[in-house]
């Protein structure tokens, strides 16, 4: 995806006013978010990662947060970008709290909010370098859906972004039922995590799953998965064939 | 012939680090400059005052760290007569993060904020390319950085002491000045906590050798007057 050629005539101070009309690139990333609904609520696993192109730099970053009482947002892509968002949503649920009438906003508010957000800085072409998961529960529904850079929009029972769209669409589509229990929501995340793991190159060891139901967040203590290594085939793969791989 | 490019902007290529240790912060920076391939100055001051009590580390671009701290310290100066008390370094930080995100077309330096206020005491803050602020036990930048994620993976530990703090960001300063072309000169570092902040100043030739390098003579002479070769016994 490209959004206009950058000029590279190595003379940033002259581009810049053409260049601030738009983001160019991000920088600090983070990797996929995968989430399902499950029997209680939704469930979101993220790991901690922050990467600086191929340098995986910042290690302790929390790429999903709770929004309000009722909803969860996990990002992938330009953590700066996240931030501000973060910010905006402070911004929306002190001004929903304010009115002080009771009502509070539900995941499908955030979610309708988000999805403006993204669309409109698209049409400028200045987008939010973003993939954005919200989940929630309001009044014993649950919701969960996800808005991208572009300003695409929909819910599902269970989504991914970045690599997640590739490895852990697949797993989910094939193992998701409804009303999941937790264990087992819990259990299919880590499959789906693990994939991750051995095959997206910016994903780390080192991970928080978060669960939201009617009760409230509970957003886990960080932690790693055991990996396998222990396939006959990976103790001497060339055996038949020197030199291949 | 090697183009030496005279016209190129003024980076800092650069190795600067933060550190948090029991009671305080430690700041430290090589000093080299350089435009192009030549080393416009050696002995710059990459830590730069914000406050009394708050200090970043500047990397990238020698043109927009300056400006973005010239901008930061006089809103800050405004804010400490508003607020009646020194800044926090949190607040800090957010203003070079509201510069920093804003114009992410426009600059190209990465800062490491650092300092000492009575809330949260030592506190260091990353901030590179694009505006994400990130708070951290210790924060590595500039282009040396490549060369010590290995060394602080290793060599880090919680609850130092000033003075293992301090070596320990000598240590890696003068082992990425080692490998990074972009990196050099002599080592400065800042200790700031309640009781004030510390300068201190490790000339190039003062740091522990590493690997393949040789002690510094003053000529090649006084090798050769030293003991010479012993005549074969047989």
């Amino acid at each position: 995806m490209t959004f206009t050629i950058p000029i590279d005539n190595g003379d940033a101070l002259k581009n810049a006013e053409t260049d601030s009309q738009r983001t160019l690139y991000p920088y600090v990333t983070g990797t996929s978010i995968v989430a399902i609904k499950y029997k209680d609520g939704v469930l979101m696993a993220s790991d901690m990662g922050g990467s600086y192109g191929s340098t995986l730099r910042y290690k302790n970053i929390e790429r999903v947060k709770a929004i309000g009482k009722h909803s969860l947002l996990g990002a992938s892509g330009e953590i700066s970008d996240f931030q501000e968002i973060l910010r905006y949503l402070d911004e929306l649920v002190l001004n929903d709290n304010m009115w002080d009438d009771g009502n509070s906003l539900g995941p499908k508010e955030v979610h309708n909010y988000l999805t403006r957000v993204m669309y409109n800085r698209r049409n400028k072409f200045n987008p939010l370098w973003n993939t954005l998961v919200l989940g929630g529960v309001k009044n014993g529904q649950s919701y969960l859906g996800m808005v991208s850079m572009i300003g695409v929009s929909f819910e599902d029972n269970h989504v991914a972004t970045g690599f997640g769209n590739h490895l852990a669409r697949p797993i989910l589509r094939d193992e998701w039922h409804a009303d999941l229990s937790f264990e087992d929501g819990v259990k299919l995340l880590e499959k789906c995590m693990r994939v991750l793991l051995y095959r997206d190159r910016s994903a780390i060891n080192k991970l928080q799953i978060s669960k939201i139901t009617e009760e409230g967040v509970t957003v886990s203590q960080p932690y790693s998965l055991k990996t396998f290594w222990e396939f006959q085939a990976f103790h001497n793969p060339t055996a038949g064939a020197q030199g291949s791989w | 012939m090697m183009d030496l490019n005279l016209d190129a902007p003024h980076s800092m290529g650069t190795t600067i680090i933060g550190v948090t240790y029991n009671g305080g912060v430690v700041l430290g920076a090589d000093s080299r400059t350089s435009t192009g391939m030549y080393v416009a100055n050696r002995a710059s001051d990459k830590i730069t005052q914000l406050t009394d009590n708050v200090y970043v580390c500047r990397s990238g671009s020698a043109a927009d760290s300056q400006v973005v701290s010239d901008y930061v310290r006089y809103f800050l100066h405004q804010h400490t007569i508003q607020l009646g008390q020194p800044a926090t370094v949190k607040v800090s930080a957010n203003l070079i993060r509201m510069l920093a995100y804003n114009n992410k077309n426009m600059l190209q330096t990465g800062l490491i904020v650092g300092g000492w206020d009575k809330y949260e005491g030592g506190k260091i803050y990353g901030i590179p390319l694009g505006g994400t602020v990130v708070e951290q036990p210790f924060a590595i930048g500039g282009s040396g950085s490549s060369y010590l994620y290995g060394f602080f993976d290793q060599a880090w530990k919680e609850n130092m002491t000033k003075e293992e703090a301090e070596q320990l960001v000598v240590k890696a300063v003068s082992l990425a000045i080692a490998r990074d072309g972009a990196s050099g000169g002599v080592v400065r570092t800042f200790i700031i906590n309640s009781e004030g902040v510390t300068r201190n100043f490790y000339p190039g030739d003062k740091l522990q050798l590493w690997h393949e390098e040789l002690e510094p003579q003053n000529s090649l002479l006084d090798i050769l007057n030293a003991a010479g070769p012993e005549p074969m016994a047989t």
